[in-house]
């Protein structure tokens, strides 16, 4: 077996004086999609800004397909093959929606800081660009501000600059925050399809998603992971149902 | 040498204490308003034209309190009517408001009172020698100046620790939003804010405008120092912009006062100056020439190396 | 006005590719016009002094452009862009005596390149300690930056020549062509090739990956790290390029007066750069072009009527910061929906209303300028005499009616002028709703 793609080693994390992550380690091979469970609060987003390099940690290593990228730059990490969204919509509001997902293409092709071509007459940025907005259907908005969308339509921006980079490891935070259950069976769809044969990390509050999509589930609570294990257990895991799930499975 | 070394010492705290008296405003605006006002050393300006133009008519101490007090009315005003407005637009608007303001401010006084210095004096009053030390007579005024700052400074602690509004203050530093939450008048504790930091510029004008040249381009030259003051200390810091007014008094006071160059030290152990260009001036330019600049070489050396400032902790 | 958009349903031009020969002339027609209007120019401006103007306008739209890559573009505000201007401009006599005394075969053609380095290699000197941050911290180090240079000119005298400058003579370099520049006309021609020349690189630049990512690290730096770029790297190549451009609007402004001092590096001029940008807008291209040729022409026309003309400059400034932020190519650009529609039914009533908005706005202009200049001249002309002559008609400063007249026409026209503000709003409405239901039916 290969060196777990995304691994945690005794993780911590404080604020001041204030512990928000309190020893996580955590393990995902390649190909697996693994879903992050547990009540506000828990620390969740944090653990993301942590592997993404937003954070850095307290203390504990973070290593990617074996390589340590603690305390490494967010853009170091991106690099490698890693790419998060996040729960409070980021996109590039003045920009149009084609601009949005372009930025998240370019580096990924390697075209770095040139500036000595015309973006435009990059037959390869153009046609991935345009792929994307296929998967993410907001074809007939792309010369829409980013700023202008709704709000679904925002989120689902998110998720096309996060994916439209290639990366092989997804960070999904709430993919389906906010939306309708149409909308959120039209995102599960979508993250389904484009993390085929990559590895994904999803938080979620939406049990249905979670149980519909994840391999695995690890249930994070003040900070720590109190279990990590198949989804048909982790509904039966006692300590579980007490701190999150409730018993009525 | 030990003369030198006192008056120079004394001259570096006062000058240091009026750089804190508008960094102190300075720092509180932008603390609670994320707005650095360009225009802050202008209402020092305007301090010293008031000041000195009521003096004219009614005399120093009056002088003395209706400026600070007139002027910080028209800063109050200026956020009302001007930033509130320009808010909207973005931090970028907000600094090219005060920018713009602090250009307008320059063009009027030079338009009122001519681009020349105006006969600003120390009042009768003051006028004597405090103290001789050594061979100097040290001025009245000075200490005049030098105990109203911290007379002001003292007053300044107590209302934002001991009172009401003041609390509501420290609380608006870091959480302005929940402060409105609380049904406190947020936009008006702006306007007393930036009136009283303006008043307090003015203050600075009032009393520093006898002693230093009272003229059109003061705030220019005032300007840049206070940022670095404010960038050098941290910004939002008032224990850093203290520490930095400090600093940058002493060093400047005891700077020009050394007529040391490249050349007076290396020329003992025999190495010999450039011929031309630019090697020789900096060769043979002593420290009293460069102490106009060494604030700004500070800053950049801080920004280097420590740029959060001596005590900031924000990332602004 | 909150940013209008169309819907388009069509793939747009601009996502496709620009194929062949037919793109190519597409690209290069407005370019190429714009090229024959500034050799036509000066056949339609033939006056010495209308010369000179445009020469300057020149310049300064190299510097305005420069400026916006910072601040439109990347979203960096700089007070101390003039730095690059400068040093550029001393950079260039230097070269410049340097050929003369050396004779060396460079002919004067080729002496903004001497600026373009130079304004490179100061960028990226000053740059790598610069743009280590954003926002406000980087515009304080910017005037930091901008005050050590300016007063460093003091100390380095044989470089920046102490107070008087350092002059040259441009005639005397390698004459190509028989032309030795000596003539305005020549030197205008100079200036509008590497003028031109800059446009077509700066534009050029924006539509570059690099150019991309400058915006997005303007619009979220947090997140373009998200998509693996470093924003400061961005900010510090997007630095040395606009002072690369600087450089060169600095060397073409030494070639043009033979003189460059302490000024060129200092505060006044970072602050008109700021201006022109600024007043023309930082959101398009256009926009500092525009600035530029406004500013230049105000700082020259405004000059010989007024004395306190900084003063207007000024005020022109605040009210495009509180009125309209974005700039006169802001205020064009809310057009756009209207011509992309071809929304032309609703224009004359919008236009009228221009109009019917612009009469009290001009009374109130000319009270302030009144209330402006006779306050002027009663405290520092007061030894003149008390008459003024303001547009030509003679005013007693003495006597209380001007002032009355003037503080009426202020007040008076300001509230008339917000009165007709709803009558404008109405007008837009209509207009927009006209050409949005009229896109929509196309």
């Amino acid at each position: 077996m290969t060196a777990p793609v995304i691994e945690l080693v005794d993780v911590r994390k404080n604020f001041g004086a204030t512990k928000i992550i309190r020893g996580v380690s955590l393990a995902v091979p390649a190909g697996e999609r693994h879903a992050i469970i547990g009540p506000n609060g828990a620390g969740k987003s944090t653990l993301f800004n942590l592997i993404s390099g937003r954070f850095t940690p307290t203390s504990g290593k973070v290593r990617l397909c074996g390589e340590d990228v603690t305390g490494m730059p967010p853009y170091l990490i991106n690099r490698r093959g890693l790419s998060r969204s996040f729960q409070v919509t980021n996109i590039f509001p003045r920009l149009s929606v084609w601009e949005n997902v372009r930025c998240a293409v370019l580096w990924s092709l390697g075209y770095k800081y040139s500036f000595w071509r015309g973006v435009e007459d990059l037959a390869d940025v153009r046609d991935r660009t345009e792929a994307i907005l296929e998967e993410i259907e907001l074809c007939d908005r792309r010369l829409l501000q980013a700023g202008v969308l709704t709000y679904a339509e925002q989120r689902a921006l998110e998720i096309g600059i996060t994916i439209a980079g290639d990366a092989r490891i997804i960070l999904l935070d709430e993919p389906s925050a906010g939306m309708s259950a149409a909308e959120a069976a039209r995102a599960v769809a979508l993250i389904r399809k484009v993390s085929q044969g990559r590895t994904l990390i999803m938080i979620e509050h939406d049990m249905d998603v979670v149980f519909d999509l994840a391999d695995r589930i690890s249930v994070l609570v003040y900070g720590q992971i109190i279990a990590s294990d198949f989804p048909a257990r982790i509904k039966q895991d006692r300590a579980v149902q007490a701190a999150y799930l409730g018993t009525a499975a | 040498m030990l003369e030198l070394v006192t008056i120079s010492a004394l001259n570096g705290v006062l000058y240091g204490m009026l750089l804190f008296l508008m960094a102190s405003g300075l720092t509180l605006i932008f603390s609670m308003m994320g707005v650095l006002n360009f225009a802050h050393a202008s209402f020092y300006m305007l301090g010293a034209f008031f000041g000195f133009q009521i003096s004219e008519i009614v005399g120093f101490w009056p002088a003395f309190f209706l400026a600070p007090v007139l002027v910080g009315g028209i800063g109050a005003l200026v956020e009302r009517y001007g930033l509130r407005r320009v808010h909207r637009h973005g931090p970028v608007a907000e600094l090219l408001f005060t920018f713009g303001l602090a250009f307008v401010i320059e063009e009027i006084v030079q338009m009122i009172w001519g681009k020349g210095p105006v006969d600003y004096r120390v009042p009768l009053s003051l006028n004597f020698s405090a103290f001789t030390a050594f061979s100097t007579n040290y001025p009245a005024y000075k200490m005049f100046e030098l105990l109203t700052a911290i007379a002001i400074f003292a007053v300044l602690l107590m209302l934002l620790t001991r009172t009401r509004v003041g609390l509501i203050i420290q609380a608006s530093l870091t959480h302005p939003h929940m402060v409105a939450m609380l049904g406190h008048n947020v936009p008006r504790v702006f306007m007393l804010v930036f009136g009283v930091g303006t008043g307090l510029a003015a203050l600075a004008g009032v009393i520093a405008g006898p002693a230093l040249v009272t003229q059109s381009n003061m705030a220019a030259a005032l300007g840049p120092i206070l940022f670095v003051v404010v960038v050098v200390g941290g910004l939002g810091s008032l224990s850093g912009a203290f520490l930095a007014s400090l600093l940058i008094g002493l060093v400047q006071t005891f700077a020009v006062s050394i007529n040391l160059s490249v050349a007076d030290v290396l020329r003992p152990i025999g190495v010999a100056p450039p011929n031309g260009g630019v090697l020789f001036d900096v060769w043979n330019v002593t420290v009293a020439q460069i102490a106009p600049i060494i604030p700004y070489l500070l800053l950049v050396l801080i920004l280097i190396f420590r740029p959060t400032g001596l005590m900031g902790t924000r990332e602004h | 006005m909150s940013d209008v958009t169309t819907d388009v349903v069509n793939v747009p031009a601009r996502a496709g590719a620009s194929a062949g020969l037919a793109g190519v002339a597409r690209h290069a027609a407005p370019w190429l016009a714009l090229a024959v209007a500034f050799a036509v120019l000066p056949m339609i401006f033939t006056s010495g002094s209308a010369l000179t103007m445009l020469s300057l306008m020149g310049i300064m739209i190299v510097f305005a452009l420069s400026y916006n890559m910072l601040l439109g573009e990347t979203g960096l505000l700089s007070f101390g862009h003039a730095v690059y201007y400068g040093l550029g401009g001393f950079v260039a006599v230097h070269a410049m005596n340097t050929v003369i005394h050396d004779r060396l075969p460079v002919p004067l053609f080729l002496i903004p390149l001497v600026g373009a380095f130079s304004g490179l290699l100061f960028g990226i000197i000053f740059g790598s300690v610069s743009t280590r941050r954003a926002g406000t911290a980087f515009a304080m180090i910017s005037l930091g930056l901008g005050e050590l240079v300016a007063s460093s000119s003091l100390i380095l005298r044989s470089f920046f020549g102490g107070e008087e400058g350092v002059s040259t003579n441009r005639t005397k370099l390698l004459h190509v062509f028989g032309l030795n520049f000596g003539p305005q006309i020549e030197i205008y021609y100079l200036i509008a090739f590497w003028c031109l020349l800059c446009m077509v690189a700066m534009f050029a630049l924006r539509r570059t990956p690099f150019g991309s990512m400058c915006n997005a690290v303007r619009e979220n730096a947090e997140r373009a790290q998200f998509v693996g770029y470093n924003p400061q790297a961005v900010r510090f190549i997007a630095f040395a390029l606009a002072g690369l451009f600087a450089g060169v609007a600095g060397a073409l402004a030494a070639i043009n007066f033979e003189l460059v001092n302490s000024a060129a590096v200092g505060a006044g001029q970072s602050g008109l750069v700021l201006l022109a940008a600024y007043i023309g807008g930082t959101g398009n291209f256009i926009g500092p072009v525009i600035g530029a040729v406004l500013v230049t022409w105000l700082e020259v026309m405004l000059s010989d009527i007024t004395d306190v003309w900084q003063l207007y400059f000024g005020l022109l400034f605040i009210g495009v910061v509180m009125f309209a932020p974005n700039g006169i190519a802001g205020l064009l650009m809310m057009h756009e929906p209207l011509w992309r529609a071809r929304a032309y039914g609703p224009l004359p009533r919008l236009l009228l209303t221009y109009v019917i908005a612009l009469v009290p706005a001009l009374a109130t202009l000319a009270g302030l300028i009144a209330v402006i200049e006779m306050t002027y001249h009663r405290s520092v002309k007061a030894s003149e005499g008390t008459t003024i002559s303001l547009f030509h008609v003679t005013l007693d400063t003495a006597s209380f009616v001007p002032w009355i007249a003037a503080i009426v026409l202020l007040a008076g026209g300001f509230l008339l002028f917000r009165r007709t503000w709803p009558v404008v709003g109405a007008a837009w409405h209509d207009a927009i709703v006209y050409a949005q239901t009229a896109g929509k039916a196309k």
